[in-house]
């Protein structure tokens, strides 16, 4: 069951806050160029679990690495900085802001020009300066959107908004990439635009992908790995095939109210 | 003077500033319960308190002596004025502000601040104005520690206010409102409660003790002065937050902690009464660094 | 009316839409700046001066509000440390002026760090709060200490040679501050457009989605105080020789109020705007001078009334 040398390998992790438990002993990995997801009913810690990851949660105990650097105690700039990088449940681009400057935003913590250099305005920064402006439009070209770059972010349609966000996470130039319900709201024609990005993530750039998604259609199709969590615990994982039939994950879903089917 | 004299002395010395600096450290706990807002304004809610409690002792004094008979007409007036004060500043000035940035809030309350002190400067052309009440040196003496009657009038005021502070949110149906609000304003809204209504109430009342205090303290300290919000207001800031910013008990509490805490700190070689303010300050700096939820707050999760 | 009146302001400044159109004005304006004392006359010319001195603070208030977002109301501390190195340093210890300059600005870096560090994690409430603790902290200690002069201050500062020649009228010391001036300028357009100026945004709009693209908040912020407070304390080291005495009530509450008004007024974020500010907080009471105290009322309603119904400043923002 677990893979030699994971791109990223969680052991042990428990999170718990104020007496509650919210994670529970988990172990988890993702491989490196692959399509991964994490499912679970509602509360079962999926966005928690990304959280820890990011470093904006801090575990009790447990280890997070990523190519065997160590997470766990890492700020969340640093967690960016090791090649891991996100999308958020709900869009949280940069108000007041264009699609390219959200998109640039990204690239901050791949150069290094500082207040000096800006001020003289000396040659390497201004070389910098354009570097970050092509590899945003780069980013932006690459989910096909780069038409709206001077745009204000908030005045795209929704699902534009949601590939400006992974544009923005593409741009840090990743070695995994989080992405937290990246369909909610989307309709079938956008998810399916969707399924063929992501696919492309993987293909072309060779970034592997961690998705939490509650349209199991979308996540049977797609993942080449599932873990499913529930209340904190992590009770099944495998291809697809093997999780749909698994029956501890079936009555998990069953106890849900709006649990989805997934056979 | 013994030591124990020293500390018994302190000790009432502390007790009085406390109750000033809980006081007003009430209304900003109260506001900020409600509305998430620090009222900047609030500590020039208090000097205004004072200087409207001023003008009308000067008017009743004739009539009804300027002693604390006096003093207890005009901190009933100011209370009452300033409480609509309150009222009418948050209708105008922070309600249309609800949605807008944070920072852009705190400029508001920062421009009222300035607009009541640059009002009351220009009446006064920034002079002091003499209190005018004869409040009598009596007192009691437990051998050297000597308890003016006034010092044991005003704690006494101040503590009959947050008894019945106390009363009116744990027994009234505004008092219970007010504590929802502060928990969840939007589930408020949904259950039917007049969130409005509600807060004007909190902006009054806050205000209103404010008021007191600066009647009092007009009335104790002998004058009144356009800039004299200002300290106090940093100051019952501090105390608030020493008692956890939203807890009534915590302001309370944490005014008698500062007062007390000022006092003693006079006795300490070096600081004196020069250093206090920059004692204060620094106090108030190190808790928000420290433990900004302070002794009786909750600790805030952020979510993501 | 007024809709009217703003909409043909609006207009006139979007005329200026290319940055060449915008060098060119502002050249302009330069021009006139440079000719200015010797037509208006001496007076006019102490003015300015002052006007061009809040020019700079507010540029450097503007960094760390307008830029970066932290609402600090004891900026006059920064000022303070600057005005008072240099006293110290010229006056007590016979330094030459120029060898000081540096000095300042090391202390303006350990002012920057030391005051914007407690402020990283607090709310923008409690920030606000805290930074105004340290402006009077800093004020407090320059009235009780006997290196600073105390509530009198330090007076009798020597004003400065430069390469023999010795700068001491208010001619000469207004083409300082042009001079001062145009560099704040220049300094803040740089970084505005560069990846500081970026980042300052960034964390200013969402800190955590900020922070979760890789950015180092933390030094993001403090880079923020350090600039500001570099700002500051030049404008207070020339302030300190060109006044030639200085005393705590410079640095005051009102003073670091003043310098934000400037800031808000004129449209915060914006160059331009803030330019307009600092010369409307300057210029004003000149002119309101007969008002008295009545003009500080009159200036904290214009406050509050920017805040309700042009919270953007005066100076439009940026048309998309």
């Amino acid at each position: 069951m677990s893979m030699s040398n994971p791109l990223l390998a969680l052991r042990g992790v428990n999170l718990s806050f104020a007496g509650n438990t919210v994670l529970d002993n988990v172990d988890f990995s993702v491989g490196r160029g692959v399509i991964a997801s994490l499912i679970g009913p509602n509360g079962a810690g999926k966005t928690s679990l990304f959280n820890c990851i990011t470093g904006f949660y801090k575990p009790q105990s447990g280890s997070i690495k990523v190519d065997d650097q160590e997470l766990l105690g890492l700020k969340p700039h640093r967690v960016t900085q090791a090649g891991i990088a996100r999308t958020f449940q709900n869009v949280r681009l940069f108000q007041q802001m264009t699609v390219l400057e959200n998109v640039m935003s990204g690239s901050h913590c791949r150069s290094k020009a500082g207040a000096i250099a800006a001020i003289l305005g000396l040659p390497s920064q201004r070389r910098e300066e354009a570097d970050i402006r092509a590899h945003a439009i780069e980013c932006l070209a690459f989910v096909g959107i780069a038409d709206e770059m001077d745009r204000d972010a908030t005045n795209l349609a929704y699902g534009h908004q949601r590939r400006v966000e992974i544009a923005r996470a593409l741009a840090t130039r990743p070695k995994l990439l989080l992405l937290d319900e990246p369909a909610a709201g989307l309709n079938a024609g956008e998810k399916a635009d969707l399924l063929t990005l992501i696919g492309r993530i993987r293909d072309e750039l060779g970034i592997s992908v961690l998705l939490i998604e509650h349209d199991t259609g979308m996540v049977m199709k797609i993942s080449e790995r599932i873990t499913v969590l529930d209340h904190g615990v992590v009770i099944a994982e495998g291809a697809p095939k093997e999780v749909q039939a698994n029956p501890k994950v079936i009555e998990a879903y069953l106890g849900q109210e709006d649990g989805e089917d997934l056979l | 003077m013994t030591i124990f004299d020293i500390f018994a002395q302190q000790l009432v010395n502390g007790l009085v500033l406390g109750s000033f600096y809980a006081l007003v450290a009430l209304g900003y706990t109260m506001i900020f319960g409600v509305v998430k807002l620090l009222n900047f304004a609030h500590g020039d809610i208090y000097m205004v308190g004072g200087f409207i409690g001023f003008l009308v002792l000067s008017v009743v004094a004739p009539i009804v002596g300027p002693g604390w008979s006096g003093v207890a007409v005009s901190m009933v007036v100011a209370m009452i004025a300033v409480g609509f004060l309150g009222v009418v500043i948050q209708r105008i000035a922070y309600q249309p502000m609800l949605n807008a940035p944070r920072l852009s809030i705190l400029i508001t309350a920062l421009a009222v601040s300035l607009v009541l002190q640059n009002g009351v400067l220009t009446l006064t052309h920034g002079q002091y104005q003499p209190m005018g009440a004869d409040l009598g040196f009596g007192g009691v003496n437990l051998g050297l520690l000597f308890i003016s009657n006034n010092q044991m009038i005003l704690v006494g005021t101040a503590a009959a206010l947050m008894i019945g502070l106390e009363l009116f949110v744990s027994r009234t149906q505004y008092g219970r409102a007010m504590r929802a609000i502060s928990i969840d304003k939007d589930m408020c809204r949904l259950m039917g409660i007049n969130v409005t209504a509600v807060i004007a109430v909190t902006f009054f009342i806050g205000s209103a003790l404010a008021a007191a205090a600066g009647t009092m303290a007009g009335a104790y300290y002998g004058s009144v002065w356009y800039f004299m919000g200002f300290l106090i207001g940093i100051k019952a800031f501090t105390a608030a937050v020493i008692g956890g910013i939203g807890s009534i008990p915590g302001a309370m509490l944490g005014g008698l902690i500062l007062g007390l805490l000022e006092s003693f700190g006079t006795q300490i070689p070096g600081i004196g009464s020069e250093w206090k303010d920059v004692f204060s300050f620094s106090v108030l700096i190190l808790v928000l660094v420290l433990k900004p939820t302070g002794l009786l707050g909750k600790s805030e999760q952020e979510r993501m | 009316m007024a809709q009217t009146r703003s909409n043909l302001f609006n207009n006139l400044i979007a005329q200026f839409d290319t940055p060449w159109k915008r060098c060119a004005a502002f050249a302009v304006i330069l021009a006139l700046l440079l000719v200015a004392p010797i037509s208006l006359g001496p007076y006019a010319t102490v003015i300015l001066t002052n006007a061009l001195l809040y020019v700079v603070l507010a540029l450097g208030l503007n960094v760390v509000v307008g830029y970066a977002g932290l609402l600090d109301l004891g900026y006059a501390a920064f000022f303070a440390v600057g005005a008072y190195t240099v006293g110290i340093l010229t006056h007590t210890f016979g330094f030459n002026f120029w060898l000081t300059l540096p000095v300042a600005v090391g202390a303006a870096v350990v002012a920057g760090v030391v005051i914007g560090t407690p402020t990283l994690r607090l709310r923008s409430d409690y920030l606000a709060i805290v930074t105004l603790g340290f402006g009077e902290i800093v004020r407090f200690t320059a009235r009780n200490l006997d290196i600073t002069g105390g509530a009198s201050g330090i007076s009798g500062i020597q004003q400065p040679w430069l390469f023999g020649w010795h700068i001491n009228t208010p001619f000469e010391f207004y083409y300082v501050f042009v001079v001062l001036a145009v560099i704040a300028v220049i300094v803040s357009v740089r970084l505005q457009h560069s990846r500081l100026g970026r980042a300052w945004l960034y964390v200013r709009h969402d800190e955590d989605a900020a922070e979760a693209m890789g950015i180092d908040t933390v030094r993001v912020k403090l880079a923020a105080y350090v600039i500001g407070a570099i700002f500051g304390s030049i404008g207070g080291a020339f302030f300190a020789v060109n006044l030639g005495a200085i005393s705590p009530e410079s640095f005051s509450f009102q003073q670091s109020v003043l310098i934000l008004m400037a800031v808000i007024l004129g449209g915060m974020g914006k160059i331009p705007g803030v330019i307009l500010g600092a010369f409307i907080v300057v210029l004003a009471p000149e002119l309101l001078r007969d008002m008295g105290e009545f003009r500080l009322l009159l200036f904290a309603v214009g406050l509050l009334l920017v805040m309700l119904f042009r919270p953007s400043g005066i100076w439009p923002a940026r048309g998309k």
